[in-house]
């Protein structure tokens, strides 16, 4: 499977990456390289091999419901690169 | 000197009161004043005045004879754990200025235990590398230097600064993550200790996400003993970590110095690649001998889809890194490139934050997950991951541990194997195998080149079996005596 | 079917499934431990896991599972032992993580089913193709700032449950019952709150329509739909709409919209027009969530019982008709009022009280059943008075609107006003001596062989005895007198 830029510009919408044209071009052979390479796991069989989930040594644990977290406004708003009194703000969103 | 020392001997040193903790982190700070400039690997340096402060508190429990595992020890931690207060970069502009409310559930064990953290290392953007060369805050310089030969080389990576900080003397002991290599390839390069422990051992929260189902914490220390000591202060159950294990930690620094006569070593045929280099070769087989001297039985195991570890690592490792990523657009935390729009901050602050690297992984990521795709890749990949995991089981019901180099190669020149990825990834062939398996290893220097560059080998375990691997790395460092010291020491010249 | 559209072309029929998004009963949030509480000041309930803070981590909340195995099994559904948690990633302002937590390729319930009744009496079964647990966005507020979205996320992260029909549908009206007996499995079972107007129950609706016989044709959904009659009205809308694109010759586009309901039509939504990727793929931060066969059936040994179970016993604990039960289940909270009334009482009498002069009175005064004036053990004990013979049924509305008023026992209203009924036959026969004496000319009458005067007399009476007296003694004692 070769990548096209087609294929290229969309991966890079939806990772929300903004590439020009000519970065997108070195992007692609880069990727095409690397997935060149990685095709070599199509020669591995694995008829019948589930897929790791997790590294399936523990299960997993469930916390009781209690409120134990939040209320600490001051600190998950402190890092941020714009706000407006107790809000994140952004750019208008049209819904 | 005091910034030669081990953990285990400085420990023995502030409880003698042969020094005192804040004679032992001045010389430190002095060392990083030095030679911080020249390595690069430190990126945040902690204040003198709260460094002292730290060290003054630990004497103080000296003193009053309750002083705790790790107290009074100068350390680094590699800038992807969340300090509080203290700048955490993941050596990303995307998080140049960030300065987390909240200390990683690792660090705080660290600081319970006494540690004094001396500063943030060095590390490759995201710990996304292999030779410390996609920090946005600059390469790390490898302490060691060929011999007649000036030209800078790479300390390995991604925790490439944690490893040259310890090899140097600034630092005793260092904190590395581990995703396909981390941990073990720079301690390799740099002539240390580096363990990685079974995935679930170290909690992972507060650690900036890499890939998540590989990410691993560990030390990086200049002796065995070293690092069973640290792994026991940054190791146990953490109930905000789902994938934490609430395995009972040993006492792993009781591991090493144990009899490993009558442990089965396993060889694993895969790992004698084609085109591997005779010294690294050379040091495999001498180190099996030690082995066999030590008493151990030395047996011929296989482990037959090594070879397809790293593509199914750099499948695997992009598509859950292309989505733990997805939290630094530019909203609450980090850098924002502003834009007219809600998509235009997005894509300008993604492209401009991360690095090349960082960039084309992700893009990698959400490529193998994307409609159509998922199931050539990501799906397949996790099979064969299946099959990696299974040749360990299988190989453990045979052996104890087993025994393998942990790179394909010594520390390598800055500007060399940079413009192929998949060159570059090769670094990784070794230590990606236990890293998809979650089964612990760690990395033991053993020799020199004939360039006269450190060589390390690679020790891999069973599941939560890190003793063994400290046991059999104890014998090997025992028989291996190295002594050497890199070119740029805290020590050498003053 | 019932409902078609009658297009240029000829009937269509619309084919409808519905995903509700119910946000769970629980103290906090599916992943971290904020509050979920409802209303509270911006961002005040967030952790640094809900605002997805480097290093962050989900540890899940017990309880959410319960209730979202509960819910499965209140659905007659399959309870799945293993399920997963995969990442759903996309952008958007509201989702700090870039993904959301969701349950895709393994849901923790399976296929299940509602039985719905329509208003002909008729009931149909909808078919539920999964129930999984995923977690809610934040809110975006857009009216503070001319250039600016605000960002709050304290619902960010809080547990909801996803229920996705069959696309069984086939009228507007099914879609409403079948909202409205999902809204009242969901009440009984204390999962969800089922509460529109705050959010916490929210549809989107697949539509799509087709000629008889056809397989199924394109469908749009409309997206966070907020009541069950905007849900119908868009249906109809929406259905209408593209019958109209299909007449004209052209192609409905496979896309989400929303239903504007100051304008009463759907329009495409701006903000999800990308084509979607979401590159779901297993939450590396949490293992595969296993639970066991033991433990579910003890959730199902204590569930409460549902309203469909609860309808039919009332008929025949109670005896009364189909209809009636029907609309005491309808709420839990009228259903146990009821209980408590018809226990070891006349059930007949209990409805008509509850449906009737109950019902009457919370309108009038802006009451609901919970905080009603009057309580179940005191309008039992009123028809225990009535029983027992103490007060007649007239004299009993009057005790009642003075419970209502007072909030006073009935025995204290009837002590109060002296309402007990009069049956002594000597008082009675005194009132009825005295009316035919006044009424000598209407005797008369009577006597030659006008019958329906009867009536007249027992009125005189009973406003002689001031309604008190026991109705029946009257007319036998009345009968007698006026015959002999």
């Amino acid at each position: 499977m070769s990548l096209d830029l087609a294929t290229t510009r969309r991966i890079a919408k939806l990772a929300r990456i903004g590439l020009e044209d000519a970065e997108l071009e070195t992007v692609r052979q880069k990727l095409d390289g690397i997935l060149g390479w990685v095709d070599q796991l199509s020669e591995v069989d694995v008829e019948g091999v589930p897929p790791m989930v997790g590294t399936e040594t523990e299960a997993l644990r469930q916390r009781d419901d209690a409120v134990t977290d939040g209320n600490c406004r001051d600190a998950i708003l402190s890092c941020a690169p714009e706000k407006s009194g107790p809000f994140y703000t952004v750019p208008k969103v049209v819904e | 000197m005091l910034t030669g020392l081990t953990l285990t001997e400085a420990r023995a040193g502030l409880a003698a009161r042969k020094f005192s903790a804040r004679e032992l982190a001045q010389a430190h700070l002095d060392a990083i004043g030095r030679l911080n400039t020249q390595l690069n690997a430190y990126i945040t340096v902690i204040s003198e005045q709260d460094v002292l402060a730290a060290a003054d508190a630990a004497d103080a429990r000296y003193a009053s004879g309750d002083a705790r595992l790790m107290d009074g020890l100068p350390v680094g931690v590699k800038d992807l754990f969340c300090t509080k207060g203290v700048k955490t970069t993941a050596a990303s502009k995307i998080l140049a200025n960030f300065v987390p409310p909240y200390e990683s559930s690792v660090t705080a064990r660290l600081l319970e235990a006494g540690s004094v953290f001396l500063g943030k290392t060095n590390l490759d953007e995201f710990a996304m590398g292999s030779a410390n060369i996609t920090s946005a805050f600059g390469s790390v310089l490898n302490p060691w230097k060929r011999q007649g030969d000036d030209s800078a080389l790479v300390p390995g990576g991604s925790s490439g600064g944690s490893a040259a900080a310890v090899a140097a003397g600034l630092a005793l002991a260092a904190t590395g993550t581990d995703t396909g290599g981390s941990i073990r390839q720079p301690a390799a390069f740099c002539g240390i200790v580096g363990l990685k422990p079974t995935y679930g051992r170290c909690s992972r929260w507060g650690t900036i996400a890499f890939a998540s189902s590989l990410d691993q914490a560990g030390p990086m220390t200049r002796s065995v003993a070293d690092a069973g000591l640290m792994l026991e202060a940054m190791a146990g159950f953490d109930e905000k970590d789902s994938t934490s294990s609430n395995r009972p930690v040993p006492e792993f620094s009781k591991a090493v110095g144990k009899s490993v006569k009558g442990l089965r070593v396993g060889i694993p045929a895969e790992y004698r690649a084609p085109g591997m280099p005779e010294e690294i070769a050379k040091m495999w087989e001498q180190g099996i001998a030690w082995l066999r001297e030590a008493g151990c039985e030395v047996v011929d195991v296989s482990l037959p889809h090594t070879k397809y570890g790293l593509a199914t690592y750099y499948i695997i490792a992009p598509a859950e890194c292309s989505s733990n990523l997805a939290r630094y657009d530019g909203i609450r935390f980090g850098e924002r490139k502003d834009a007219a729009t809600l998509d235009g901050i997005y894509e300008r602050t993604r492209a401009e934050g991360f690095g090349q690297e960082v960039r084309n992984r992700i893009l990698m990521g959400t490529y193998v997950l994307s409609a159509g795709y998922y199931d050539a890749y990501y799906l397949k990949a996790q099979k064969v991951r299946t099959l990696i995991k299974r040749d360990f089981v299988q190989a453990f019901e045979q052996v104890d541990v087993l025994l393998t180099p942990t790179a394909p190669s010594a520390a390598f020149a800055q500007g060399e194997n940079m413009d192929d990825p998949v060159q570059m990834y090769l670094n990784d062939i070794f230590t990606v195998p236990a890293s998809m398996a979650g089964v612990p290893a760690m990395s033991v220097p053993v020799g020199l080149d004939s360039r006269g560059l450190p060589l390390g080998l690679q020790i891999i375990g069973r599941h939560f079996d890190e003793e063994t691997v400290l046991s059999v790395g104890g014998a090997l460092e025992a028989a291996a005596g190295f002594a050497h010291k890199p070119a740029l020491h805290a020590e050498a010249g003053v | 079917m019932s409902y078609v559209i009658e297009g240029k072309t000829g009937s269509w029929e619309i084919v409808v499934g519905l995903e509700v998004h119910a946000q769970v009963v629980s103290k906090s949030k599916l992943f971290s431990g904020a509050s979920t509480t409802f209303g509270a000041e911006p961002n005040s309930q967030v952790s640094l896991i809900d605002a997805a803070f480097p290093g962050m981590l989900p540890v899940i909340n017990k309880e959410c599972v319960v209730q979202a195995v509960r819910t499965g099994l209140g659905l007659n559904a399959r309870i799945n032992l293993e399920s997963r948690f995969d990442r759903k990633n996309y952008f958007y302002a509201d989702l700090p993580q870039g993904y959301q937590i969701s349950q895709f390729a393994h849901p923790i319930v399976g296929e299940g089913t509602i039985e719905i009744e329509l208003s002909s009496g008729e009931t149909r079964k909808i078919g539920i193709t999964r129930l999984h647990m995923e977690q809610d966005a934040g809110k975006l507020i857009h009216d503070q700032d001319p250039t600016k979205s605000m960002v709050d996320l304290n619902r960010a992260g809080v547990a909801l449950m996803e229920i996705v029909s069959e696309p069984d549908i086939r009228e507007p009206e099914e879609a409403g019952a079948y909202l409205r007996k999902l809204r009242q499995i969901l009440r009984y079972l204390g999962t969800c709150d089922g509460n529109m107007e705050e959010g916490s129950m929210r549809a989107d609706v697949n539509v799509s329509v087709r000629k008889a016989g056809e397989p199924f044709r394109t469908r749009c959904e409309i997206k966070n739909v907020n009541s069950i009659r905007f849900v119908m009205q868009a249906i109809e809308v929406e259905a209408a709409r593209q019958v109209e694109i299909w007449e004209n010759g052209g192609e409905v586009d496979q896309e989400t919209r929303l239903f504007d309901a100051a304008r009463g039509e759907t329009r495409t939504m701006r903000s999800k027009e990308d084509a979607h990727d979401y590159r779901y793929f297993p939450d590396p931060d949490l293992l595969p969530l296993v639970i066991e066969q033991g433990w579910v059936d003890a959730l199902k040994a204590a569930l409460p019982e549902l309203p469909d179970a609860k309808r039919t016993r009332f008929q025949s604990d109670y005896g009364i008709p189909f209809y009636d039960a029907g609309v005491l289940v309808a709420e839990q909270s009228v259903a146990d009022f009821y209980e408590t009334i018809a226990k070891g009482r006349d059930g007949k009498l209990a409805v008509s009280w509850v449906t009737g002069d109950l019902f009457a009175a919370l309108n009038r005064t802006g009451k609901t059943i919970e905080t009603s004036p009057v309580s179940a053990e005191a309008l039992g004990k009123m028809l225990d008075l009535i029983a027992d013979g103490t007060i007649n049924g007239k004299i009993a509305k009057e005790v009642f609107e003075d419970m209502v008023e007072t909030g006073e026992g009935p025995d204290a209203i009837v002590e109060k006003k002296g309402l007990r009924q009069v049956t002594d036959t000597g008082v009675i026969d005194a009132a009825i001596d005295a009316v035919m004496a006044k009424n000598a000319d209407k005797v008369t009458e009577y006597r030659s062989g006008k019958d329906k005067l009867f009536g007249f007399f027992v009125g005189q009476v009973m406003k002689e005895t001031k309604g008190k007296a026991n109705p029946a003694l009257v007319n036998d004692a009345l009968k007698a007198k006026l015959d002999g």
